[in-house]
C-alpha cells in the first residue's frame, strides 16, 4: 500500500549477508543441471554452432523447463548445458540479484548443480542475466548467457519467421533501416529504448534482448563470451569474445545512450543505469543503480558497508 | 506503510508456495481428494491433460490436477515439465486404429457404415439439464448390458469406401509431397519429432500433426470454427470418429520382434472435406484427420478440420484465413507456451520500463520545444500580418 508519507524507503545493511555461498551437493533425484546428458549435448553442438555464425539464431529442441516459457526457459537451458561443477554462478534480473526471478532462478540451480553462487561479478564463471549488462567490466573467461524473449530482431516488421529467415540469408536488411528512419523523420530521433538492433560482425542482424540501448556498448569488442537462450522460440544465438557488435544508426544520427541529471542516492555513481524509484504519492523519487553488486561495491570501498533497497 | 520495491528472497517465495498448497487443500474438514478419484471421475480433465501435457499417463496426469488446483493448462504444465526428465527409448510403430477395442464410433456420411455405429457414452443426445439428483452422493448408476461391439475385431474406415471410388485424396504424409500411393508410409523416412527438433517454417504434416495433436483445445477449437464460418471455408463432414482402446507396439532393433507395451485410448477423427480441384488434381474430396489421447472428441474434431486446413498450401488453395496460415497456428496453438509468455508479464520489467520513461520524456520536450518555436513563430507572422495591414490601410 502506497501511503501519503514521504518517508525515504526501508533500507537495509546488507554487510552481514553472504554475497557468495559455497557448493554444495545437488539435491537428489535430478540429474546434474535438470536436463539428460544427450539434450545437454544437442544444445551444446547449437551453443557451438552460434560461436561459429556470431549472430544468427540456430533452431534447438527447447524443452519445457519446470518454470514457465518466458521466464528464463532459454537461458536457463543454455546454463544447464555448460554449468559445470567447478563454476560459480551469478544470476541477474533487471541489473539486481535480490529480484524474485533471479532469486528463483538462482535457487533452482543450486537445487540441481549445487553450485557455488555469488553476487559479484568478478567472481562469478557464468552469469545469467535478464534485461541488463552488469555496469562492472566482463572478463575473459566468463560466460554471459542472456535470456531471450524474441530472439527475431525483424519480427515487428516481418512477423513470418519464414520470410524474416530469407532476409537475413539475403542480408536485405533495408526495411530495418527505413523504420528507424521515419522514426527520425516523425520524433526527431530514433524511438527504441531497449531491444535496439545490432549488427554483429558486420554481417547478422541481432536482438540484443530487451536490455536497455545503455547496455548495447558494452556487447562490442567484449572478451567474455555471450550467449543468448530463446527457450519458448527455441533459438540460441552467441557473440564469441572480441567481436564486433554494433548498434543501428545513421551518419548524421549516431547512436547514443541515455544518461541521468541525477547521481546514484546510495553510492553517489554517475555512469551506471539508474531505475527511479517511487518513494511516496507526493511525485517523490530518487535515483539508484540497478546493478545492486556494482552499488553495493562503490559503498563498501567508500564506507565499509553497503545500504540497499529492502522490506 | 511506506512503499516497498517488489523484491522478494526466497523466504517470500517460499511463503508463496506454502500459501498456494494450503489454499488448495481448503477446508481441513473436508475429505481430501485422492488421485484415483480425480482419475476415475473427472476422466474427461485427465484425458485433455494427457493430451496437451504430450504424455499418457492417467495417473501422473490425475497428480497433475490435483497439484495444479484444479487448472488444466497449469496440469498439462506440469507434465511436460516432468516429460523433460524421462529419456526417448524407443519410437512406437504407427498405431493401427482400424483394430480398435471400440467404444463409440460414428460416421454422418453415410447411414449405415460397414462394421456398424455404436452411440458409446455421449452427451451428444443429452438433455443439458442441470442433474439435481446428482449433487446428492452415494449415486449408484449401471451401465446397459454391452453389445457384441466390446470385441475386439478389424473395423474397416468409412472412408476406405470413398478410396475404393478414387473419391478420395489421400492427404500428405509429409515427407513426400509428390507421393499418391502413400499405403507405405512407415517405410518412408522417420518422422520428424517436434519433442526432439525445433519446429521451423515451412514446414511438413507430420510435424503439423504432432503439433495439432498436443495444441490447446480452446485455441484449435476456434480456429476449426473460423474455417466453418468463412475463413478458409472447406465444407467438412464427420467421415468417421471412433473413440477406444488401441494397442502401442515397439520392435525394438535388439530383439527383431514387435511387442506391445501398453493398450491407450485415443479419439480418432477423419474428416470428409470438398475439393473442387485444381489443374492437377481432378475434383474429389480431401481428408482432415484428427488424433488425441483419452476420450476427447471435440479436440480431435477440431484438430481434423485445422489439419485440412493446413493442407491449404500443399493443394494449391488460396490462404485466406489465420487457420490455413501454418505459421500463425503452428506458432499459437501450444499453451504451455503461450501461457508462459502472457503470464511473463508478470515479471519485472523496470529497466526497460525506465528507458522508456526516459525516451517519452525527451520525446515530450522536443515536442513541447517545437510547439513553443511553432508557437512564436506564428505569433510573430500574425504580428508581421498586422503590421503590414496597417500598413495598407495607412
Amino acid at each position: 500500500m502506497i501511503s501519503s508519507s514521504s518517508s525515504p524507503p526501508p533500507v537495509t545493511e546488507s554487510g552481514s549477508e553472504l554475497l557468495s555461498v559455497p557448493p554444495v551437493n545437488p539435491e537428489p533425484g535430478f540429474n546434474f543441471a535438470y536436463l539428460d546428458e544427450q539434450t545437454k549435448r544437442s544444445i551444446r553442438r547449437a551453443i557451438l554452432k552460434a560461436v561459429a555464425i556470431p549472430g544468427h539464431q540456430i533452431p534447438f529442441s527447447s524443452r519445457e523447463m519446470p518454470m514457465s516459457y518466458g521466464w528464463g526457459t532459454g537461458g536457463i537451458q543454455v546454463t544447464a548445458s555448460v554449468i559445470g561443477k567447478e563454476d560459480t554462478l551469478k544470476v541477474i534480473d533487471q541489473g539486481a540479484d535480490d529480484t524474485t526471478n533471479a532469486v528463483n532462478i538462482r535457487r533452482f540451480f543450486r537445487k540441481v548443480c549445487g553450485v557455488a553462487t555469488t553476487e559479484k561479478t568478478e567472481e562469478a564463471t557464468l552469469i545469467q542475466t535478464r534485461h541488463r549488462i552488469p555496469e562492472t567490466p566482463l572478463k575473459e573467461g566468463q560466460v554471459f548467457v542472456y535470456q531471450v524473449p524474441m530472439p527475431e530482431p525483424l519480427y515487428f516488421i516481418e512477423p513470418s519467421r519464414t520470410e524474416a529467415n530469407k532476409m537475413h540469408a539475403l542480408e536485405e536488411y533495408g526495411p530495418m533501416y527505413v523504420k528507424l528512419y521515419e522514426d527520425i523523420t516523425k520524433y526527431g530521433r530514433i524511438s527504441l529504448a531497449y531491444d535496439y538492433p545490432v549488427m554483429v560482425n558486420d554481417r547478422h542482424l541481432m536482438n540484443p534482448s530487451p536490455i536497455p540501448r545503455f547496455d548495447n556498448p558494452k556487447m562490442d569488442m567484449n572478451p567474455a563470451l555471450q550467449l543468448f537462450g530463446a527457450g519458448r522460440e527455441k533459438r540460441i544465438y552467441a557473440i564469441p569474445p572480441y567481436t564486433r557488435v554494433k548498434s543501428l544508426d545513421f551518419e548524421d544520427h549516431p547512436f547514443s545512450v541515455e544518461n541521468w541529471d541525477h547521481a546514484c542516492e546510495f553510492c553517489g555513481a554517475t555512469d551506471s543505469y539508474l531505475d527511479e524509484v517511487v518513494i511516496d504519492d507526493q511525485g517523490g523519487r530518487m535515483w539508484i543503480c540497478s546493478d545492486t553488486d556494482y552499488c553495493e561495491r562503490r559503498q563498501r570501498e567508500r564506507s565499509g558497508s553497503a545500504k540497499k533497497l529492502g522490506q | 506503510m511506506p512503499y516497498v520495491a517488489v523484491k522478494g528472497g526466497e523466504q517470500a517465495i517460499r511463503n508463496a508456495e506454502a500459501l498456494l498448497k494450503a489454499k488448495r487443500r481448503g477446508d481441513q474438514a473436508v475429505p481430501e481428494l485422492s488421485l484415483e478419484q480425480i482419475k476415475q471421475q473427472m476422466q474427461l480433465a485427465v484425458n485433455r491433460v494427457m493430451a496437451e501435457g504430450s504424455l499418457y499417463d492417467p495417473d501422473l496426469a490425475a497428480l497433475a490436477i490435483k497439484q495444479a488446483w484444479g487448472d488444466l493448462v497449469e496440469a498439462a504444465f506440469l507434465l511436460r515439465a516432468y516429460r523433460t526428465t524421462l529419456p526417448r527409448l524407443y519410437y512406437s510403430k504407427p498405431l493401427d486404429t482400424s483394430v480398435m477395442t471400440i467404444q463409440r464410433r460414428i460416421s454422418a456420411i453415410f447411414k449405415e457404415a460397414p462394421g456398424g455405429q455404436k452411440l458409446g457414452p455421449t452427451f451428444d443426445y443429452i438433455h443439458r439439464l442441470l442433474d439435481f439428483k446428482l449433487a446428492a452422493e452415494d449415486n449408484d448408476f449401471v451401465a446397459p448390458g454391452s453389445d457384441k461391439f466390446d470385441i475386439k475385431e478389424s473395423t474397416p474406415r468409412v472412408a476406405h469406401t470413398l478410396a475404393q471410388e478414387g473419391l478420395v485424396i489421400p492427404p500428405s504424409d509429409g515427407e513426400n509431397n509428390n507421393n499418391h500411393a502413400i499405403e507405405d508410409s512407415t517405410q518412408q523416412a522417420a518422422p520428424f519429432d517436434i519433442t526432439r527438433q525445433s519446429l521451423t517454417t515451412p514446414t511438413q504434416r507430420d510435424a503439423r500433426l504432432q503439433n495439432l495433436a498436443r495444441g490447446d483445445e480452446g485455441f484449435l477449437l476456434s480456429m476449426a470454427y473460423s474455417t466453418q464460418r468463412g475463413y478458409g471455408k472447406n465444407h467438412p463432414f464427420a467421415g468417421e470418429i471412433r473413440m477406444g482402446e488401441v494397442e502401442v507396439v515397439i520392435c525394438p532393433e535388439e530383439l527383431g520382434f514387435e511387442i506391445a507395451i501398453a493398450d491407450i485410448t485415443v479419439t480418432e477423427v477423419q474428416m470428409v472435406n470438398q475439393f473442387k480441384g485444381s489443374k492437377e488434381i481432378p475434383p474429389q474430396f480431401t481428408q482432415g484427420y484428427g488424433l488425441t489421447f483419452g476420450y476427447n472428441e471435440r479436440k480431435a474434431m477440431a484438430m481434423a478440420l485445422v489439419d485440412r486446413a493446413l493442407q491449404a498450401k500443399d493443394l494449391g488453395e488460396s490462404i485466406d484465413g489465420p487457420a490455413q496460415d501454418e505459421e500463425f497456428v503452428l506458432y499459437h496453438s501450444d499453451n504451455i507456451e503461450a501461457q508462459g509468455f502472457v503470464q511473463h508479464l508478470k515479471l519485472p520489467h523496470y529497466i526497460d520500463f525506465q528507458a522508456e520513461l526516459n525516451l517519452i520524456r525527451k520525446l515530450r520536450s522536443d515536442y513541447e520545444r517545437n510547439q513553443d518555436l511553432a508557437n512564436s513563430a506564428s505569433a510573430n507572422a500574425e504580428h508581421g500580418v498586422s503590421n503590414s495591414q496597417e500598413v495598407t490601410t495607412a
